[in-house]
C-alpha cells in the first residue's frame, strides 16, 4: 500500500481552504488550472507507459478535480477514516486520471506516477484499493461501481452517517445491465446519500454511444428509476461544484455531466480513435503547451 | 479414532441451522447483515427479517447488484452474508465475485443456498454443480462446504469473524449429522473414520455416504479412512499427503462436476508428489442432468453409498 505525501497533502489542504474563501472567478480558475496540471501529468504517464485511456482521462478530469479539490470530505493522510465520503471510479480504465488526481491531493507521492503500469507498480492499468490509498474498490470490468456504491450508501444509512457516496460512471458503461439493477435499488431505497455522475462524452471504445446502443433520453431513464437528475456542462467546474453540493431531496442524484472526450487537447477532442491511442512525444509537447495556456 | 455414531434415519436441511446461527450472530454483533435476491424464503431468512428488518437488504431478483451491494457493505465495515440460490449467485454474479469480492478483498460471506442438484426435477438451470470449479479458480476466495447442521453452524460462525472473502455452500438436500462434536476448522480436513487401505475424501452431502460406505467396506475386509474435506480452497494438502503414505489409494466424492472441484484439487496434489497413488474421482463428468429427484440424480451419477464402497474396494484390491 502506498502512503501519503504529507507535504502535498498540506498543499491540498491550503488549496481547499483558499477555494472555500475565494469568489466564483477565482474558484473557477483554481480548479481549471489544477485539472489541466493533472491532464499534463496524465499525458506524461501514458507516454512513459506506452498505454492508457487518454480520451476518457481528459474527459473525466474536471469531474475528478472538482470532487477531490472542492467537494469530497476526505483526508489524504487518513484514507481509512470511517466517516469519509466515498468515491468510486466505476469507469476504472481511466485510472490514470484518478492516479494523477490522488497524487496531486497527497494520497501518495507524485513521483509514484512515473511507475504507472510498470512491472510490479502499485498503479495498475485499473485501480486497486489494496495498493492505492483513496481507491475504495477495484474496478475495471464495467458495470461494477454503481452496485458497490449502492452498498456503501446502504451502509451509510445503517450507520446513520452523514457521509456521501459519489460514483463516476462512463456513459458507454451504462449499457451494462448491472447498473440498472443498482439504479433500481437506489431509487427504491431512496438513497439520497448517493450521487452518480455520468461522464457523458457520447463516445465509447469504437463508436458513438448513440450509434452503438442508444442511451438517450438518459435523464428520463434515471428519473423513471426514481432519481433526481441534474444536467451540467462537465467541464464547467463551478457548475459541477454546484451540482455535487446541491441540496438533496429524498432520492439519489444523477448528475449527467456533458463532456468532450479528449477535452483540453485540440487534436484529441471528440475523436473516437483517442480512446486508448498513445500520444507521441511530440504530441505530448504540443498537448502540454495547449494545457498550459 | 473411533467411528462416529450416525443415525441415517434422522436427516436435516442445513439451511435451518444456517439461519438460526446467523440470527444468533446478528444478536451478538450489529455489523452482521443479510443481503438476498428475493430469496427470503428459500434462504430461510424469514425469521431474520422479522427480528432485524433493517438488516435484511433484499435487492430483488438481481444477483449482480446483490453481490456488489454486499461488497459495498463489507467495505464500509459491515459483515454481509449474501444469500441466494447457488446457481444464480455463482453463475450470474461470477464477475462480481471475482472483482468486487475476491480481488477487492472485501470480506463478504457468499452463501450458496441449495447447491449441487438440490433442486432435482427443476433441472440443470437450477443445479449448481459448476460452483466449486468456478470459485476454486478465483484467488483469495475461501470455498467451504459443510457436511451437516453442526458443521454449518460452526462454519457460519467462523465466516462471520474471519474477515475474509468466503463462499459457503449451504445444503438443502437432507443429510444426517456426521461431524459430532468436531467443529469446522478452516483449512483442515477432519478424519471422521480412520483406515489403512484406502482414503475417501468427501464433502457436503457425500460425507455421510462415505461413512456408510466405509462401514460396509469394513465388513468386506477393507479398511477405509474418511476425510471430511469441508474446506475445498485452500485445500488441506498435508491431509492428502498423509493419505498417500498411510493408505494405498484415494477416492474423492462430491456433488459437483469433477472438472475443477474437490476431486481435481486433490488430484493436483497427488500427481505432483514423488509417489502418486491411484485415484477415483466420483462426481458429475461434464454432463447436464436428466429429469429426476435429487436422490435419483445422485444414483444416476454414481454418488451412492454403494458407488463409493465399490470405488474404495476396487482401489484397495488394485495391485500397485
Amino acid at each position: 500500500m502506498l502512503v501519503a505525501d504529507p507535504g502535498t497533502a498540506a498543499d491540498w489542504r491550503r488549496f481547499r481552504q483558499e477555494f472555500t474563501d475565494a469568489g466564483p472567478e477565482r474558484r473557477r480558475e483554481m480548479l481549471r488550472e489544477r485539472a489541466n496540471q493533472s491532464r499534463t501529468a496524465d499525458l506524461h504517464m501514458i507516454g512513459r507507459a506506452g498505454l492508457g485511456h487518454v480520451g476518457g482521462d481528459m474527459s473525466v478530469l474536471d469531474i475528478l478535480t472538482t470532487l477531490f479539490f472542492s467537494v469530497l470530505r476526505v483526508d489524504p493522510e487518513k484514507p481509512e477514516w470511517a466517516d469519509r465520503d466515498r468515491f468510486v471510479l466505476s469507469k476504472g480504465h481511466t485510472a490514470g486520471a484518478l492516479y494523477a488526481t490522488l497524487a496531486a491531493a497527497g494520497f501518495f507521492p507524485t513521483a509514484e506516477l512515473d511507475t504507472f503500469a510498470g512491472p510490479l507498480s502499485a498503479l495498475n492499468g485499473h485501480p486497486n484499493r489494496v495498493k492505492v490509498p483513496g481507491v475504495e474498490t477495484n474496478t475495471g470490468p464495467l458495470g461494477h461501481g454503481l452496485p458497490v456504491s449502492v452498498g456503501m450508501a446502504v451502509a451509510g444509512r445503517l450507520s446513520a452517517s452523514a457521509r456521501h457516496v459519489y460514483v463516476v460512471l462512463g456513459d458507454g458503461e451504462l449499457q451494462e445491465g448491472s447498473n440498472w439493477e443498482a439504479a433500481m435499488t437506489a431509487g427504491h431505497r431512496r438513497l439520497s446519500n448517493l450521487t452518480a455522475i455520468v461522464d457523458r462524452n457520447r463516445l465509447q471504445q469504437g463508436a458513438r454511444t448513440e450509434e452503438t446502443n442508444t442511451l438517450d433520453p438518459l435523464d428520463d431513464k434515471f428519473r423513471a428509476f426514481g432519481w433526481d437528475v441534474l444536467e451540467v456542462d462537465g467541464h464547467d467546474h463551478l457548475a459541477l461544484h454546484e451540482a455535487f453540493t446541491a441540496p438533496r431531496g429524498d432520492r439519489p442524484t444523477c448528475v449527467i455531466a456533458n463532456t468532450i472526450k479528449g477535452r483540453g487537447v485540440s487534436f484529441m477532442e471528440d475523436r473516437v480513435e483517442w480512446h486508448h491511442k498513445v500520444p507521441s512525444a511530440e504530441q505530448i509537447v504540443t498537448a502540454s503547451a495547449e494545457l498550459a495556456r | 479414532m473411533s467411528a462416529p455414531v450416525t443415525s441415517p434415519s434422522e436427516t436435516f436441511d442445513c439451511r435451518v441451522a444456517f439461519a438460526e446461527e446467523l440470527s444468533a450472530l446478528a444478536r451478538e454483533d450489529e455489523r452482521i447483515v443479510a443481503v438476498c435476491n428475493d430469496s427470503v424464503g428459500s434462504s430461510n431468512l424469514v425469521k431474520f427479517q422479522q427480528e432485524f428488518p433493517d438488516r435484511l437488504i433484499n435487492v430483488g431478483i438481481a444477483e449482480q447488484d446483490m453481490v456488489g451491494v454486499g461488497a459495498g457493505l463489507a467495505l464500509s465495515g459491515y459483515i454481509p452474508f449474501v444469500c441466494g440460490a447457488s446457481p444464480f449467485l455463482t453463475g450470474r454474479a461470477l464477475e462480481q465475485i471475482k472483482a468486487d469480492v475476491a480481488y477487492s478483498q472485501s470480506p463478504v460471506v457468499l452463501c450458496g443456498m441449495s447447491p449441487g442438484m438440490a433442486y432435482g426435477e427443476l433441472g440443470p438451470t437450477h443445479h449448481s454443480i459448476e460452483d466449486l470449479s468456478w470459485l476454486r479458480a478465483i484467488a483469495g476466495l475461501d470455498v467451504v462446504v459443510p457436511a451437516d447442521p453442526a458443521e454449518t453452524r460452526s462454519a457460519v460462525r467462523w465466516a462471520a469473524h474471519a474477515n475474509r472473502p468466503a463462499f459457503l455452500r449451504v445444503g438443502r438436500f437432507k443429510v444426517p449429522a456426521v461431524t459430532g462434536d468436531r467443529p469446522f476448522t478452516f483449512g483442515a480436513a477432519t478424519t471422521l473414520r480412520d483406515g489403512t487401505d484406502v482414503t475417501v475424501v468427501a464433502a457436503g452431502t457425500m460425507v455421510s455416504r462415505a461413512l456408510e460406505a466405509a462401514e460396509e467396506a469394513a465388513e468386506q475386509g477393507v479398511s477405509v479412512r474418511v476425510l471430511n474435506m469441508s474446506t475445498i480452497a485452500p485445500l488441506d494438502e498435508d491431509a492428502i499427503r498423509r493419505a498417500m503414505t498411510e493408505t494405498r489409494g484415494i477416492v474423492t466424492a462430491e456433488e459437483a462436476t469433477t472438472t475443477g472441484g474437490l476431486g481435481a484439487a486433490v488430484a493436483a496434489v497427488v500427481v505432483t508428489e514423488r509417489a502418486p497413488v491411484p485415484m477415483r474421482l466420483l462426481g458429475i463428468h461434464r454432463e447436464f442432468a436428466p429429469t429426476g429427484t435429487t436422490a435419483f440424480l445422485l444414483e444416476h451419477f454414481g454418488l451412492t453409498t454403494g458407488d463409493i464402497r465399490q470405488a474404495a474396494i476396487g482401489l484397495a484390491r488394485t495391485d500397485a
